[in-house]
């Protein structure tokens, strides 16, 4: 049963004199109790297509609809069914953390206790400073705080714009475990994020880059799709190590990735060979050599020079 | 050969009041290091950094950069570093070539060597025939390579980098960590501080701050073997969920 | 409802918690009708004079101590010649020179005539002219004590009455004045701001992405500053009696009506404004820019409206202010009640629903 579908939706903006082309005809599904995660660096798109989706801004053409309702002629049915949370939380800094949930409850004509069991496990960790003023709540509790007041008028549909963005890498960690936990109850989230390694909590991922899907799988399917040849290399001297791969006119591409250079080639078979002629040619001490297996970011970045 | 240190610390603290920002952190920068400054936001490595960059006297303990002096010499100190966060940008509305002149008139370089620095600087960066565009029409990630070359114009011997890669695509990402690789094989020595675990593995050596104090200060490999983790994530994960304050 | 009334409700917790601008909303119209009150006069008063004695007889000491005790006029030293009078004009020294040729007091009982040269600072006509015109009266007063001793042929005596304001004062004129303008710029600026934050923070995608209606969000911003906007009222008025003296001759709580009818006109201003202003700073500048000086021109305390050309006549029709004022003048100065108002208070009402409507419809149910 598809909660949200996407069809060949195009935004242009016109910023003085130059076009913007954030959007490129995407389209895709997501499923109910799928958590969807839409996966790109800033600037590719995420945020004008999550504004779309939440009836916030009309896409120059195409369609989509949330729950079966367009997201044009019934706007109104779907802001009533939806739970939001944009990029920077959108809390009142000047209200306090129960004095936001309370007022994010009325709006939706509900109140806290009627939907408590949504938001228990989230909300109790911060319960202890309910007094507090959001302003003065840390990146982590906001988050908190502000996925709190998305669910708490139990939405139908759940969006959450780069939750993750500026927050500790515990509380990040954190908040992926609750929404796996959420997944039970069966209610779909579409959630974005520019943190690669994101994708492999998600039940299918969207690559976007620039306003276009590099590919839509499970995160399982999008590294089976990387159909090159993956290698890994080190040594002391990383910065020498790598200009010489480059130079190499069988390697395709060489790009640092921490402790080692990952590297495709164009060709197969000769990888290990044409790698420890370039050692050998050249004086590097702690060398190490071998195969490995993509992560998403190296799919990613090989989707985007295509 | 032992490499002279550039950034030497001890016991360096800073107290704002009863809160105890940077809690006597001691270590060593050596030239041409890459080095990673990791920590979770009210660590305290801001604090530390601007100490570091002669913007806030520490309230105790010693530490000296470029060779001079934290307390005394900072005027000297900013002279021989270079500068560039996420927050600091280029001024949108110039041109690349303006925001060139600009910062390189600042740093002091003569008219000739600006324009020798120029040229260089918009080759190596293939910035070739967008000299004239305003900055503000350039990709992110085009910014802030550019940012970066800016930071080392004068040839400093330290450019400290406070998050400078926020929000770009990979391939971007990767990019400016060849320049930062380019910059530390001439001698300038990097100290950088940043959310993405990932890019701790590219510095020399690491220091992890959590709540003021260092906790962890080695080259990345060590510490992934000391913490039994499998990457920087994992051994940030295990550290800072010891840590008592909580960060805004 | 319970969605209305939490809405307003963190309305008042944002207003009172913000204390600075608490305390600017509440302690500016304070300030300013203070300053205005006491500051804002058309009256001359104690202006510098200089007598030149050519005479000093009784009757020029009399005229000269006449204008001494005046409140117009604060008498400097006696000059002595033509050059020290024209050297005093040009050090701004006096506004205005009074001369009495010798023999003042025997030309005027022998021959019947005597002459006195009045010289002024004309630079600025209209004071000039007050000026002149105080100092004839000095004069025709001693002329008229002289004469109650003799019986002229066909005297026309002229009596004066100054209804409502019989002192002059002012005040009466500026206070009601001051009022429209101090309630137009704070209640403007309040709700042109309010609605702008929202923006600006980015809250306002969330309540967007809600069942609100339009028409709720901006009642429910608009209320908050209504009751602010009572306090003011009552700040304002407060002063105007007891610090300017200004009386309240007619109904007060109808006074408090109009009032409270006129911030409504101007909250519903601001959030016309917010509506299409893209940052606080745009909010508050435009609030400030587009309705303080109109308000000052137009509403017809400082220039009469009817001196002016007929097409600026016609623009002061849509100054709120202007009508305001003229409310307020009628209940406060004349004493009358809603029998004299109830055109301008019609009016008033009007421009409200109007602007109200116009804010509702154009009010952006989404972001572009």
């Amino acid at each position: 049963m598809e909660s949200i579908i996407v069809e060949n939706i195009c935004k242009t903006f016109k910023v003085k004199k130059n076009r913007i082309d954030a959007l490129k005809s995407i389209s895709f599904k997501v499923e109910k109790g799928e958590v969807f995660g839409l996966i790109g660096p800033d600037g590719s798109g995420k945020t004008s297509l999550f504004r779309i989706l939440t009836t916030l801004l009309l896409a120059d053409s195409g369609r989509a609809s949330i729950e079966g309702y367009d997201v044009v002629k019934n706007y109104k049915k779907i802001r009533k069914l939806v739970g939001y949370m944009p990029g920077r939380f959108s809390l009142y800094q000047d209200l306090s953390v129960e004095e936001n949930l309370q007022f994010f409850a009325s709006i939706f004509n509900t109140s806290i206790q009627e939907n408590y069991h949504l938001v228990k496990e989230i909300y109790q960790q911060i319960e202890p400073f309910k007094t507090r003023r959001a302003g003065q709540l840390s990146g982590g509790m906001k988050q908190k705080l502000a996925l709190s007041c998305a669910l708490i008028h139990k939405p139908a549909v759940l969006f959450l714009d780069e939750p993750t963005t500026g927050v500790d890498a515990v509380s990040r960690k954190e908040f992926w475990e609750m929404l796996q936990r959420l997944k039970t109850e069966g209610i779909p989230i579409l959630v974005s994020t520019p943190y690669m390694d994101e994708a492999a909590l998600c039940d299918r991922v969207a690559l976007i880059q620039k306003g276009e899907i590099l590919s839509i799988n499970k995160p399982g399917g999008i590294i089976a799709g990387f159909k090159k040849s993956l290698w890994a290399a080190k040594a002391t001297e990383m910065y020498d190590l790598m200009n010489a791969i480059k130079k190499e006119p069988d390697v395709e591409s060489c790009y640092p990735f921490g402790q080692y250079h990952h590297i495709t080639f164009k060709t197969t078979g000769t990888e290990k060979s044409i790698l420890q002629q370039i050692i050998s040619n050249g004086k590097y001490t702690g060398v190490e050599i071998h195969p490995i297996q993509p992560n998403i970011e190296d799919c990613f970045m090989a989707l985007m020079k295509e | 050969m032992e490499k002279t240190s550039v950034i030497t610390a001890e016991k360096l603290t800073k107290k704002f009041g009863a809160f105890t920002a940077v809690d006597s952190i001691s270590f060593e920068v050596k030239k041409g290091e890459i080095f990673g400054f990791l920590g979770a936001n009210g660590a305290g490595k801001t604090t530390a950094m601007r100490m570091l960059c002669g913007l806030s006297i520490p309230t105790s303990g010693q530490a000296t950069v470029a060779g001079f002096d934290v307390y005394k010499q900072t005027e000297q100190i900013k002279r021989r570093i270079g500068y560039m966060s996420q927050k600091f940008s280029l001024y949108e509305d110039l041109t690349v070539y303006e925001n060139i002149q600009f910062y390189a008139g600042i740093y002091g370089l003569s008219d000739d060597r600006i324009k020798e620095k120029s040229s260089q600087l918009i080759r190596q960066l293939q910035l070739q025939g967008q000299e004239k565009k305003l900055v503000r029409s350039l990709p992110l990630g085009w910014k802030q390579k550019l940012a970066f070359s800016i930071a080392i114009i004068h040839d400093p011997a330290i450019v400290f980098l406070d998050e400078p890669t926020g929000g770009v695509d990979p391939i971007t990402r990767r990019e400016f960590w060849t320049l930062i690789y380019e910059a530390s094989s001439r001698g300038i020595t990097v100290f950088v501080t940043t959310h993405y675990m990932d890019e701790a593995e590219y510095c020399n050596r690491v220091c992890i701050m959590v709540d003021g104090r260092i906790e962890a200060l080695d080259v990345p490999a060590n510490l992934m073997v000391n913490y039994a983790a499998q990457s920087m994530d994992g051994v940030f994960l295990k550290l800072a969920r010891k840590a008592v304050r909580t960060a805004d | 409802m319970k969605q209305f009334f939490i809405f307003i409700k963190k309305e008042c917790l944002h207003i009172w918690r913000d204390g600075r601008t608490l305390t600017i909303l509440i302690c500016m119209p304070i300030v300013q009708i203070i300053l205005y009150g006491f500051a804002l006069t058309n009256e001359v008063k104690n202006c510098k004079i200089a007598v030149f004695d050519q005479s000093k007889d009784m009757a020029t000491m009399a005229i000269t101590s006449e204008i001494a005790a005046s409140r117009y006029f604060s008498l400097m030293n006696n000059v002595y010649s033509y050059q020290e009078i024209e050297s005093s004009f040009r050090q701004g020294k006096i506004r205005i020179a009074v001369v009495f040729p010798n023999g003042f007091r025997n030309d005027l009982l022998h021959t019947n005539h005597a002459q006195i040269q009045l010289i002024a600072d004309a630079s600025d006509p209209n004071t000039a002219n007050l000026l002149i015109n105080y100092a004839t009266a000095i004069i025709n007063d001693y002329q008229q004590m002289l004469n109650n001793s003799q019986q002229l042929p066909y005297t026309i005596k002229t009596q004066v009455r100054m209804l409502y304001n019989p002192e002059l004062k002012g005040a009466y004129n500026f206070v009601p004045g001051v009022m429209a303008l101090v309630l137009m710029l704070v209640c403007t600026m309040m709700t042109s701001i309010a609605i702008v934050r929202e923006k600006e923070m980015g809250t306002m995608e969330v309540i967007l992405v809600s069942p609100l209606k339009p028409f709720r969000i901006i009642l429910a911003k608009t209320i908050p500053y209504l009751i602010v906007s009572i306090l003011n009222i009552a700040s304002i008025l407060f002063l105007s009696v007891f610090v300017l003296g200004v009386p309240i001759m007619g109904n007060l709580l109808l006074l408090i009506a109009e009032s409270i009818l006129f911030t409504a006109t101007s909250l519903s201003f601001g959030i016309l404004i917010s509506n299409t202003a893209k940052t606080q700073q745009v909010a508050m500048f435009t609030s400030m820019m587009s309705f303080f000086l109109p308000t000052l021109l137009f509403s017809g305390f400082l220039f009469p409206i009817e001196n002016m050309p007929y097409p600026l006549q016609i623009i002061s029709n849509i100054v709120p202010s202007k009508w305001y004022y003229i409310i307020v003048k009628e209940i406060m100065i004349k004493g009358l009640g809603f029998g004299a108002v109830w055109k301008e208070t019609l009016i008033l009402v009007m421009m409200t629903l109007v602007l109200l409507g116009i804010s509702i419809r154009q009010f952006k149910i989404r972001l572009e």
